[in-house]
């Protein structure tokens, strides 16, 4: 079959004489895939190329001053917000995700509704999250420009990522699973965690590395909820600045340039490092 | 004590599912008892109408940076949506299996990259060639324009728009394109004329949330879009939006001032809403 519809370049070649509009449709398919690449390719590598001779050891000392300009502070801060927003978001989308496949009935409205809000959440603009946490976390309870402040509006965010991708995961686990347990006397409670759950696992990591890849570049939402000291956080309290804000204040002060590059290609790291782990996890999924 | 055990956690569980309810629930009404007022004190037509934002003199007409938003969305429509689309045909119907396993992650990095460093791109390589630009053709214009950024928001949205239309594609049932192709047509004629009008709803959908990505981008575009207050003059000059309103000013601002930029954010939240209406209308369409 395969062979029968192997063309050789001469045949192609000649469908494409009689057919003129063919041959301008497959260029401008590659053309635009080709500008698709390039832009990546040309965004990357400009940064890099700057970026690297600026990646200097005194970047990466303890504290920030104005001399070092320091992005070790913000490095620590971003994991540490990326930890927290995990941890109050994750366990969170989980369980909701298992009461929308395992327990919740087909045709139940409460699931349809609760599709709709997380399809909202994933559309709202990261800055209308800041302004909500600026006026819940930080005016109303009184968290003040904080590490909390900040965590909590980015676990609103990743909320819907998470979810989705876990439920996707639990779907996919075969119901012959469920009945083998239940068959065996398990409760619906163990089945869940000893036999479902389990065979989820490399599907829900992929939805928690999309989520951390959108803590790491958040900014907007962050501005105004966990504020811009570019400090290693005492406590929960107090303001904080990720790898990202710092690099927005870097470049909009205009005084860094050299080392705004330096943290782009920091971030660009931390990205491409993200990008080749939840590829290798889809891979793992694939596979089963 | 089992049974009691499968209650509680079921409860949880439940709970849990609610919490997005209960997000959605407390943004609306944080923002809209925050927002809402002030357009009452300002008043509805000044406030969305209204060409000066003035903070200062009490002025608040948000009309400029609403178009400034349109405008900036539109340009990265037109520079994003064409380019997307066809990427996007290539990546489903034309690209051999080893470049798509080139294709398909850098499509990934594309989506994952901070819009900060997008942003900072923009900044030092995009606005002093659209400078240079001005300069040549001597136009005003020091770069930071309507231009520049939809240039930049063009590129930001093209892993939304491939990621959708691309999946809207391999959707169409194959007996669409081996129709095409028994009737005589060839691979390219079966793919434009017969594969992609069938996936026209699902690319229509890619395109609203390219909109929505687009009007909702914040840093990138302060970054590069000069951020001047005042109505939009043209293709090559500074333009605020409506996401660089909020982000600007709200570090100082207070009083009613601070309401109107919370307003700000209102009206930006109801055109998300209605992107996203449009969005799982279209997406349900396709189904």
């Amino acid at each position: 079959m395969q062979a029968m519809n192997k063309q050789t370049w001469k045949q192609k070649a000649k469908a494409y004489r009689s057919s003129p509009l063919s041959l301008f449709l497959l260029i401008l398919v590659a053309l635009a895939s080709l500008i698709t690449v390039c832009a990546l390719l040309f965004l990357i590598g400009y940064i890099m190329v700057k970026g690297i001779p600026n990646l200097t050891p005194s970047l990466f000392a303890w504290t920030y001053n104005t001399e070092n300009v320091s992005l070790l502070p913000a490095l620590i801060n971003t994991i540490l917000m990326t930890l927290l927003s995990l941890l109050i978001a994750g366990p969170l989308a989980i369980f909701a995700a298992i009461y929308l496949v395992e327990y919740a009935k087909r045709g139940n409205k409460l699931v349809e509704i609760v599709r709709v809000t997380a399809e909202t959440l994933t559309g709202i603009p990261s800055i209308v999250y800041g302004l909500f946490g600026l006026l819940f976390f930080v005016t109303t309870l009184k968290w003040g420009y904080s590490l909390l402040a900040g965590a909590f509006t980015l676990a609103i965010m990743i909320l819907p990522v998470i979810m989705r991708t876990t439920e996707e995961a639990l779907g996919s686990v075969p119901d012959t699973f469920r009945e083998g347990s239940f068959g065996l006397g398990a409760g619906r409670l163990r089945t869940v965690f000893v036999v479902v759950l389990p065979s989820a696992v490399p599907g829900i990591l992929s939805g928690v590395i999309l989520a951390i890849g959108r803590i790491v570049g958040e900014t907007a939402a962050l501005m105004y909820t966990a504020g811009t000291v570019a400090e290693v956080p005492s406590s929960l309290l107090s303001s904080t600045r990720t790898l990202s804000v710092h690099m927005y204040a870097l470049s909009s002060e205009g005084l860094y340039t050299d080392q705004a590059y330096a943290t782009a290609v920091v971030l660009l790291i931390i990205v491409l490092l993200i990008n080749w782990l939840s590829g290798a996890l889809a891979k793992k999924v694939k596979k089963g | 004590m089992k049974d009691m055990k499968e209650t509680i956690m079921k409860i949880i569980f439940l709970i849990s599912a609610c919490a997005s309810i209960l997000a959605v629930a407390l943004i609306c009404i944080f923002l809209f008892a925050n927002g809402v007022p002030a357009i009452g004190k300002i008043g509805a037509g000044e406030f969305l109408l209204g060409k000066t934002w003035r903070p200062n003199n009490n002025l608040f007409g948000i009309f400029p940076m609403i178009l400034g938003s349109i405008y900036v969305t539109a340009g990265a429509i037109i520079a994003g949506v064409p380019i997307g689309i066809l990427t996007a045909i290539f990546m489903a119907k034309f690209c051999p299996k080893w470049l798509y396993r080139f294709m398909k992650p850098a499509v990934d990095l594309l989506a994952g990259i901070p819009s900060v460093v997008y942003g900072f791109f923009g900044l030092v390589v995009m606005v002093p060639l659209v400078r240079q630009f001005c300069r040549a053709f001597e136009l005003n214009g020091n770069g930071s324009s309507i231009f520049t950024a939809s240039l930049l928001l063009g590129i930001m949205i093209l892993p939304t728009v491939i990621g959708v239309s691309e999946a809207a594609i391999r959707a169409v049932p194959d007996q669409y394109y081996e129709g095409a192709l028994a009737l005589g047509a060839t691979h390219e004629r079966s793919v434009f004329f017969t594969v992609f009008p069938a996936a026209k709803s699902g690319i229509m959908a890619a395109v609203v949330l390219g909109v929505g990505r687009a009007i909702g981008e914040t840093m990138a575009v302060i970054m590069i879009a000069g951020n001047q207050p005042r109505m939009p003059k043209g293709l090559f000059e500074g333009v605020r939006t409506l996401t660089a309103n909020i982000v600007l000013e709200m570090g100082y601002a207070a009083d009613l001032h601070r309401e109107a930029l919370i307003a700000t954010a209102v009206v930006l939240f109801v055109f998300i809403l209605i992107i996203n209406l449009l969005f799982s209308l279209l997406k349900r369409r396709q189904k």
